[in-house]
């Protein structure tokens, strides 16, 4: 059974028939998935893929041509508040304001989130995340590893039922990635909540993931294990499939997800 | 509404001024100096006028009121920026908050910020210059209320004209006052343009605080009508401004522009 096939109350997102085209060009062409609670699912693929343009749209920064988007149940178009409530994110290219500190960043937005008991949840991020040393630092002055645990703080505050990683661990070294990479399989557990996880690193996709979409010219080619699916295509490694699907042109429908 | 992702908004602008000397500066500085430079004048020209004529009241008064609405224009206008200046509209935009709280949370903060430039402003003009403001008694609140409610809608439109443009077009914004101030004939009579220019004036609510300003100071018949009027059409371009800003917030996200923000177009 495909994510796509899923049903029920389990899906914390839900992505139906989702397009985003921009004049000619057709940037999200027709994508159909799902995430589950407690499931930490890969959306793979080359640069220009579409992976960042469905990553906006689910957060509502961007409004899809056509489809539909449902966050634990809740459309993102119709009742955009309720379901970006229930979401969070992190994202490389999304840094949190360098001009305020870290604990003034999460408390600003834990009361835009409507955290409960905020200061209580501020102090546990804080220590989950070791940045009690660096509360009253500025962001702007904090290294890649320690904005990276900032923004994994913040994407947690509201304990979200869907959490989105854009490229979270892109400008960590070896070492930090790999404690990055534990602290989130940890959360997805611990949390009960479902990630949508995009990266260009097929070793951690490998590590995290419990599924993996590819994705190619705005389709879902390929959906499943990250760790069976070399095998199932005859390739050695994950980062081989990739080449090989980033390199192939598309020919319409025929690889196409169910 | 909800009232704690506003605190939020609120809350943000507070650490900026807290945490900066330079922002919390030009929130009284330029106005003093308007006002000290504005009050030489006045005391230059009573002093080479005919006896009997004060113009204390007349153009000091005028001037502490157009920089009251220009604070208050900048104070929505300013904490717009500050998201634009730290990149933060993703954050922003992804999260529950709408965009009412948000421009509330704008207008909140440019209350705060203006009072501290309305109390520096007041103590030079009376306390330096006798300016005899509180002379003027309740009419004070209508015509700072006409003032504030336009300086908001101006913001609003500001702030929606750089959301749509990009960051660059904040250049565009920071002349409007002086772009307007022509026209709603902050130290003369609007009877002195020309009859487009006249038309214009009559558009824009300011118009009517300083008609209404200068009559009282002068002793003429004060229409509490043409104020109800000015106020009536700054309300509804706040209404107007906060439409504009809502389409512009659609329109952006529709083109993919708000999460590209820094290429300033999509095409």
């Amino acid at each position: 059974m495909t994510s796509s096939d899923a049903t029920g109350a389990a899906d914390v997102l839900s992505v139906s028939d989702l397009c985003k085209s921009y004049s000619a060009l057709v940037a999200v062409d027709h994508v159909s998935f799902r995430v589950r609670r407690n499931e930490i699912v890969g959306l793979l693929g080359p640069n220009g893929a579409g992976k960042t343009t469905i990553i906006n749209t689910v957060l509502g920064v961007l409004a899809p041509t056509s489809g539909e988007i449902r966050i634990a149940g809740v459309d993102v178009a119709r009742e955009r508040s309720r379901a970006l409530g229930k979401t969070n994110f992190a994202a490389v290219h999304a840094a949190l304001p360098g001009n305020l500190t870290v604990t003034q960043n999460l408390r600003i937005f834990g009361l835009i989130y409507g955290v409960r008991d905020l200061a209580r949840r501020l102090e546990t991020l804080l220590a989950q995340f070791e940045l009690e040393r660096l509360r009253d630092t500025k962001c702007g002055v904090l290294s890649s590893g320690e904005q990276t645990r900032v923004g994994l703080a913040k994407a947690l505050l509201n304990r979200p039922e869907l959490l989105l990683l854009d490229e979270p661990t892109a400008s960590l070294d070896p070492s930090a990635a790999q404690i990055a990479r534990g602290r989130i399989r940890k959360l997805a557990l611990e949390e009960n909540c479902g990630i949508l996880w995009t990266s260009h690193n097929m070793h951690e996709v490998e590590e995290v993931c419990d599924r993996a979409l590819f994705l190619s010219h705005g389709k879902i080619l390929l959906e499943g294990d990250p760790k069976v699916l070399p095998r199932e295509h005859g390739v050695a490694t994950l980062e081989d499939l990739f080449i090989r699907f980033a390199r192939e042109p598309l020919a319409p429908g025929s690889r196409a997800a169910p | 509404m909800n009232a704690r992702p506003i605190a939020g908004i609120v809350l943000r602008q507070f650490y900026l001024m807290r945490g900066s000397p330079v922002r919390v500066i030009p929130l009284f500085v330029w106005v003093a100096i308007d006002i000290v430079l504005w009050g030489f004048i006045t005391r230059y020209l009573n002093s080479v006028s005919a006896a009997g004529v004060d113009f204390v009241p007349t153009l000091l008064g005028a001037v502490l009121m157009w920089d009251f609405f220009i604070r208050i224009m900048q104070g929505v206008t300013t904490a717009f920026l500050e998201d634009i200046w730290s990149r933060n509209f993703v954050n922003l935009f992804a999260t529950p908050l709408s965009i009412a709280e948000y421009v509330t949370g704008l207008v909140i903060t440019s209350i705060a910020t203006s009072l501290i430039g309305l109390s520096v402003m007041l103590v030079l003009a009376t306390l330096v210059f006798g300016l005899p403001f509180f002379a003027l008694g309740v009419l004070l609140v209508p015509f700072l209320l006409v003032l504030f409610c336009f300086g908001i809608a101006l913001g609003i439109f500001g702030s929606a004209v750089v959301l749509r443009f990009g960051p660059a077009s904040e250049w565009l914004i920071w002349p409007l006052p002086a772009l307007l101030s022509p026209f709603v004939g902050v130290f003369y009579p609007l009877s002195t343009l020309p009859a487009w220019m006249r038309g214009v004036g009559h558009a824009l609510p300011p118009s009517y605080v300083f008609e209404g300003l200068r009559a009282v100071i002068n002793g003429q018949t004060f229409l509490v009508e043409q104020l109800a009027w000015g106020a009536a059409l700054a309300i509804a371009q706040i209404l107007l401004a906060g439409y504009f800003f809502f389409r512009v917030y659609r329109q952006v996200v529709r083109t993919g522009l708000l999460a590209r923000y820094s290429a300033e177009t999509v095409s």
